[in-house]
């Protein structure tokens, strides 16, 4: 049987067993699902399916098995590498109807919860107890748990707290093959055997599909302080940064804006930083009461010590909001001062901080495309905006371009292509940059493992799928979107 | 061509040796050691050992290699001595690469010139940081900075194929790839040889406080973490020490006097004045029998029982520690067992004194079992010696066991590195 008719047979099957509402094979009501959040790759997916329950994730699975046809997850859709970009001859699983909490539990500080449900969510469901949920991604209003499980997500705070994988205890897994397992040690924090749970973490979506996911909740810190420090230019900012970490202090978090992006962020929502700063700091503190005063008049000092020339210190909540408001908004402001723009991320040894600055200024002024900069500083996450204009032949290119020479910087200074939004499609290409053949293909037999196969969100993260064992490769031919130079050209 | 003729071709005269009776794996004689000086070398050794169909087991400076069950062939011992010292120390990026022989104290003490460390507890003195990450053990400071699996930030391992690889970076933040070095730790290198690690580090804190009371039952113990958790005294560390009583220790008749109290032990790290203001509150929070100290108990960062003793980790979900413990001290009744507890964390070691009738301890083992099981916990025997381990399940039941089995036939499928060490005949 040829793809559509095997589709075709998929949809009739899971019409019959999900129900028909959870069925999408309209081809209009396709085109909805076509990309994630990065929208310069789309493609419509050969069928959508909703399911509500780990028996229907299973018995999707075990369908695209039977008819060997490749699988994608998707959450809220919010990934920004392409991870959940569908297969035009595939089943994409879209989770979002699995949105309960099941169940919070204070006394072992967790809860249990679908994959489907939204980031922020948690957070909101157990702050009343003085609970919230660590892990909090600029998405996390609408991405979903199943989703940061796939990329290992971060956020602002990571810093002090650490990523997804140091907040999820627990795992139910639909693996390629349609077993129900349990990864990591549920409400446990460590369990017996290998770490299944610390690898499927940061997967992107290519290992299995998270069914219940068991998250840590961590009491609300006693004390929160936020300064918002305004300098004279991003090497003083810079130097700042350096003399808080060498001091010992680990802020909850440290953020730092350009110019650019705080002129983006002023435009789109009047964040009011202070005129004529070349630089913006935030650096949040939390803890014990003592120990963040302590902290806090350290941080000062090195601040004003470091050029800045003024320091607001947020009073209450609304006041914090009020700083963060600029920083949050920063990818989405960028759209005030630039029609188009990439958002780039990378990761530098923070200390080479002042040297990548300057080789991305001269990249800009070389190549004439602005890059607005915004930094997760305290870990050196970079997320270099870069700016270009559509409707300007061979500016897009160019601006790809740019991208792709700051992914050189950063592994050339000992860096990551990605800090938090995942290889996915966008950067498999790159991946060879940062890692050898023989890295690779070690990384691939834990995916021969779960996925011998190759069903599973295949064509993502690796450049080169592997072969796996004696098993016959399948669905591992470029997407035919791709093939056609279809995606990349949307 | 003969092995150790092949082995010191690549390591030296002086790099492999025929094994003696100290080299043994638990009771497992290799028949030759090897100590290579470089990633490369190891690549070589395996290479050599997959020519001359040899089984590896990786040593450290050995104070685990009873850990785990025997393997089943350990014709070659890979000694890591010689693969040590820091690679790379970047203070100011809070990262270090360190090879994987190094001994931790080593790591910590070139950390400390800098004024930062390691988050770890060297539990046993002169562990390598190999070792640490291969059997994945931690201690107090679990609480704030986890498990080793949570510092690693990167690692080059050589697979049983002699191909060497690596995985993560040298970067805090890095979502590139899948994460090995997370597989790795607390593999009990059954999937490869880690030959380097990158960590991330921390400050040594400007001042510490051991905050310590008096406890006498595991239900006491979960109110006064509850307490503690109230008062936002932020510990880095929690735990609780069981102490064996007196009179189980003196052999003869079993007197039934109450036993001394347990003792709890919280830690407090951060600014001086935060500390002490902190250290206060605690002693308010927790009552007058509460006393404050600059210097850890002497039990502090080690284990509850010896090399020759039943070694048992318990897991539970935190906050149902006390379940384990109570079934614990029943099943043990005359035996004086030590138990640490991490109640915060949902973890606790016991250790049973080796010269145990191997039943009775079979019998502890089931008890506690089954009510760490009930708990949705774990009860896990680190080290027993033969006569007790041959009656024993040392793991308990293993969930996705299929996939670990998959896992290690890619990684390995000759079954060359430590065979049947692991869960499950891995």
């Amino acid at each position: 049987m040829d793809v559509p008719a095997r589709l075709a047979a998929v949809a009739e099957r899971l019409t019959a067993s999900l129900g028909r509402s959870a069925v999408i094979s309209d081809p209009a009501e396709l085109g909805t699902y076509s990309c994630d959040g990065l929208a310069r790759y789309a493609v419509n997916p050969g069928l959508v399916v909703l399911p509500e329950t780990t028996e229907q994730v299973v018995e999707v699975v075990r369908a695209c098995r039977e008819a060997d046809l490749p699988f994608v997850a998707r959450g809220s859709g919010t990934g920004l590498s392409g991870g959940a970009l569908p297969r035009s001859d595939g089943v994409l699983v879209v989770t979002s109807r699995m949105r309960r909490i099941l169940e919070v539990d204070l006394a072992a500080e967790c809860a249990v919860v679908e994959p489907g449900v939204i980031n922020l969510a948690i957070s909101r469901e157990v702050s009343p107890a003085q609970y919230h949920y660590a892990p909090d991604p600029s998405s996390q209003q609408v991405c979903s748990i199943g989703g940061n499980v796939a990329e290992n997500s971060g956020g602002a705070h990571c810093l002090k707290y650490g990523f997804t994988a140091h907040h999820v205890t627990g795992l139910e897994v639909v693996t390629p093959d349609g077993d129900v397992v349990w990864l990591g040690g549920g409400k446990c924090r460590q369990a017996p055997g290998y770490d299944l749970l610390g690898v499927f973490i940061g997967s992107e979506g290519t290992l299995g599909i998270a069914t219940k996911v068991v998250v840590r909740l961590l009491p609300t810190q006693e004390s929160v302080e936020t300064v918002l420090a305004a300098f004279p230019d991003m090497s003083s900012a810079g130097a700042a940064v350096g003399a808080i970490i060498g001091a010992g202090i680990t802020p909850a978090a440290i953020e730092m804006m350009d110019a650019l992006s705080i002129e983006a962020a002023e435009q789109a929502v009047a964040c009011e930083y202070p005129v004529g700063a070349g630089a913006v700091l935030i650096v949040e503190l939390d803890g014990p009461a003592g120990d963040v005063a302590a902290e806090l008049a350290a941080v000062r000092g090195h601040c004003e010590r470091a050029g800045a020339f003024e320091l607001r210190q947020a009073a209450d909540d609304a006041e914090r909001a009020e700083i963060w408001k600029g920083r949050k908004s920063a990818f989405a402001a960028v759209g005030r001062i630039s029609p188009d723009y990439i958002v780039q991320d990378g990761v530098i040894p923070r200390t080479a901080l002042p040297e990548v600055l300057a080789d991305i200024a001269e990249l800009s002024e070389r190549t004439g495309i602005r890059v607005a900069n915004v930094f997760h500083a305290g870990d050196g996450n970079l997320h270099p905006l870069v700016l270009y204009d559509e409707s300007v032949p061979g500016q897009g290119d160019a601006a790809e371009e740019v991208s792709g020479a700051i992914l050189d910087l950063c592994v050339r200074h000992g860096g990551s292509i990605t800090g938090e939004h995942g290889v996915g499609v966008d950067k498999a290409k790159y991946l060879p940059r940062m890692f050898t053949d023989a890295d690779l293909d070690t990384m691939q037999l834990v995916r021969c493992a779960f996925d011998p196969g190759h069903r599973c969100n295949p064509g993502k993260v690796f450049p080169t799928p592997r072969l796996c064992g004696e098993i016959p490769r399948r669905g591992t031919t470029p997407h035919p979107a791709q093939a056609a130079g279809l995606a990349e050209a949307f | 061509m003969g092995v150790l003729e092949d082995l010191r071709r690549v390591v030296g005269e002086d790099g492999a040796r025929l094994a003696e009776s100290g080299d043994r794996v638990a009771e497992v004689p290799p028949r030759w050691v090897v100590a290579p000086t470089s990633t490369e070398q190891v690549g070589r050794v395996l290479r050599i050992a997959g020519e001359h169909d040899l089984h590896v087991v990786v040593r450290g400076s050995g104070t685990k290699l009873h850990w785990g069950a025997p393997p089943s062939a350990a014709e070659l011992l890979l000694d890591m001595s010689r693969l040590g010292g820091v690679v790379e120390h970047a203070a100011g990026d809070l990262v270090a690469i360190v090879r994987a022989g190094t001994p931790l104290r080593d790591v910590q003490a070139a950390l400390a010139r800098s004024g930062q460390r390691l988050p770890l507890d060297e539990m046993l003195p002169g562990a390598t940081i190999g070792g640490v990450v291969s059997a994945g053990t931690a201690g107090p400071l679990r609480l704030r900075f986890g498990t080793p699996r949570d510092q690693v930030i990167g690692v080059t391992m050589v697979r049983a194929d002699g191909v060497t690889a690596h995985s993560g970076g040298k970067v805090v933040k890095n979502v590139a790839g899948y994460d090995l070095g997370r597989l790795f730790a607390g593999s009990y290198g059954t999937l490869g040889v880690l030959t380097e690690v990158a960590v991330k580090l921390a400050p040594v804190p400007e001042a510490r406080a051991f905050v310590t009371r008096p406890v006498r039952t595991p239900a006491e113990v979960r109110d006064l973490t509850t307490r503690i958790r109230e008062a936002k005294i932020g510990p880095v560390g929690m735990e609780v020490e069981c102490p064996v009583p007196e009179n189980y220790r003196r052999g003869g008749t079993v007197l039934r006097t109450a036993p001394d109290p347990d003792s709890m032990v919280l830690l407090l790290e951060g600014p001086a004045d935060g500390v002490r203001e902190r250290a206060d509150r605690a002693v308010e929070a927790l009552g007058t029998d509460t006393t404050v100290s600059t210097r850890p108990p002497t039990w502090w960062g080690r284990y509850p029982f010896g090399p020759d003793d039943v070694a048992l980790q318990v897991v539970t979900p935190v906050g149902q520690l006390f379940g384990p413990v109570y079934s614990l001290r029943d099943a043990a009744r005359e035996i004086p067992v030590r138990i640490f507890c991490s109640p915060a964390a949902g973890v606790l070691h016991a250790g049973v004194p080796g010269g145990t009738d191997p039943d009775r301890v079979a019998r502890i083992v089931e008890a506690v079992r089954t009510v760490a099981i009930s708990h949705g916990g774990y009860c896990q025997v680190l080290a027993a010696p033969p006569a007790v381990r041959a009656e024993l399940d040392l793991w308990g039941p293993i969930d996705a066991l299929g996939l670990m089995r998959a896992v290690k036939h890619e990684f390995d499928p000759a079954g060359r590195l430590a065979p049947g060490r692991f869960v499950g005949g891995i």
